[in-house]
């Protein structure tokens, strides 16, 4: 163990432990987003229906399940860790700054951007997850996940909600996808540039397909 | 000199001593469009000491951009707003007549104020001295081929040894992270033989003083690269990471 107690000991490696967690996140972001894009073929759900059954009762899914926990939890201790860290570094403050000048807003403030995020998920995880894995409401057949999400997006307020998740979620993963790779320490003149261009997409893509389901579902485009 | 003197409004930071609390001092000076931004302080420490005031300590030495001395924060831009450039390389040309300009001293735990604009950058030296150097005695200058470096190698740690240890990379970071300096010189030293016996030792050392001096850690946001006169590349924090993880599962 004492190996690995650099991982919550120096600074470089907690930051890997961010970069790690944080692409393993962004795997399970792509299972997620994939899953749930089952709703755009419109069928009434049931391809949708089909592919959450299987997320929910396959075992190795559900044993993941604990490891992306887990995952998450370091994830977000690591960052709030270091966010404090990092401020108390410079405890007497610039009167005036130029951040602008050198760097991008977003990337100044995965702190914040991740907080709403965690937010989004609180509300997010009391919504479905809770209802899907603590109540029998799925199991007994009493209604589907499909109409489960018909439901929420009812109201427009969850919809407001769940759009502004989406977008803390774009721009935590423009700075965090290619920032997760320069952390693990894979900087070359050749891959650098893909890996950015693959994040800006990535990020875009699935934020957007995200954000498009509860718009979607409420504007009655789904059936 | 020009004719065509300019007018400008300073604000300048002023602090007796590491524990004074320090405030800032407005002031306005003359000067030529063809002054370096130290020959304009300079003629402000004239002024000052005209007046029977106290002069503002600032730090200077060669004032061509090589040895890192020159440190003032200007309009909130670590050796202000050019890139490339050291405050001592920086003209008044780039202003205009009647700006007023703020100058504040370096800010980071790691480099406690020692007066006005001149901070103590001596967590630097101790960063050094934990293993920024190779130990093996390398004997007398050997027939140039004798080791065979590749062109590249060598221009990629040429690049990262022009650092000048001036600390902006500090100044310049939202967390006041020493890692774009310790990467610098890492690479440099990782990047050639002579370096690489004691590559593992070397890289632990370094990080475990960069923590222990108090300096925060990287969110790659770039503002370091992106302000460091040397204009050192973001990549050698990436070495720095790959080389420091490689070290600690290797047991160092």
């Amino acid at each position: 163990m004492k190996l690995f107690s650099f991982l919550f000991t120096s600074t470089i490696g907690r930051k890997w432990l961010m970069g790690l967690t944080g692409l393993f996140l962004i795997s399970f972001l792509l299972v997620h987003c994939g899953v749930n894009a089952c709703i755009f073929f419109n069928d009434g759900g049931e391809t949708f229906n089909m592919a959450a059954e299987f997320m929910g009762t396959n075992w190795i899914i559900r044993s993941m399940e604990f490891v992306l926990f887990a995952g998450l939890l370091l994830h977000i201790f690591q960052g709030l860790y270091l966010w404090k860290f990092n401020t108390e570094a410079r405890k007497k403050r610039y009167s005036v700054s130029a951040g602008s000048a050198n760097s991008t807003w977003y990337s100044r403030s995965m702190g914040i951007l991740g907080t709403l995020l965690l937010l989004f998920l609180v509300v997010h995880l009391k919504d479905f997850w809770v209802t899907s894995r603590f109540t029998d409401v799925i199991t007994s057949g009493e209604k589907t996940l499909f109409q489960e999400m018909k439901e929420v997006f009812a109201n427009p307020l969850p919809v407001v909600v769940y759009v502004l998740g989406c977008v803390s979620l774009l721009y935590h993963l423009l700075h965090g996808f290619q920032s997760a790779f320069q952390t693990l320490g894979i900087n070359h003149k050749s891959y650098t540039p893909i890996i950015q261009s693959t994040g800006k997409i990535f990020s875009v893509v699935v934020s957007l397909l995200f954000a498009a389901m509860p718009v979607a579902m409420h504007l009655g485009w789904i059936q | 000199m020009s004719n065509s003197n300019m007018n400008l409004k300073l604000k300048v930071w002023r602090q007796q001593n590491a524990k004074d609390e320090g405030h800032f001092e407005d002031y306005t000076v003359q000067a030529s469009p063809d002054m370096s931004f130290l020959e304009m302080f300079d003629v402000l420490n004239e002024q000052l000491i005209t007046e029977g005031k106290n002069p503002v300590a600032f730090d200077h030495d060669c004032r061509e951009g090589i040895c890192g001395m020159c440190s003032m924060v200007i309009n909130g831009r670590p050796h202000g707003p050019k890139q490339g450039v050291t405050t001592c390389q920086l003209h008044m040309r780039s202003f205009s007549d009647g700006d007023t300009i703020v100058v504040e001293p370096w800010r980071s735990n790691a480099f406690p104020v020692i007066r006005d604009l001149s901070v103590n950058r001596s967590a630097f030296d101790r960063i050094i001295a934990s293993g920024g150097y190779v130990s093996v005695n390398t004997g007398n200058a050997v027939d140039a081929n004798a080791t065979l470096i590749p062109k590249e190698t060598a221009d990629e740690a040429f690049e990262a040894a022009t650092c000048i240890g001036c600390g902006a990379c500090v100044s310049a970071c939202k967390n006041a992270s020493a890692m774009l300096f310790v990467g610098a010189k890492v690479t440099q030293l990782s990047l050639l033989p002579q370096g690489q016996a004691e590559a593992s030792k070397r890289v632990v050392a370094m990080v475990n003083q960069m923590d222990a001096e108090g300096f925060g850690a990287c969110t790659n946001t770039g503002a370091c690269s992106a302000e460091c006169p040397k204009q050192i590349p973001l990549s050698v924090i990436a070495t720095l990471n790959r080389e420091y993880i490689k070290a600690k599962l290797k047991g160092y």
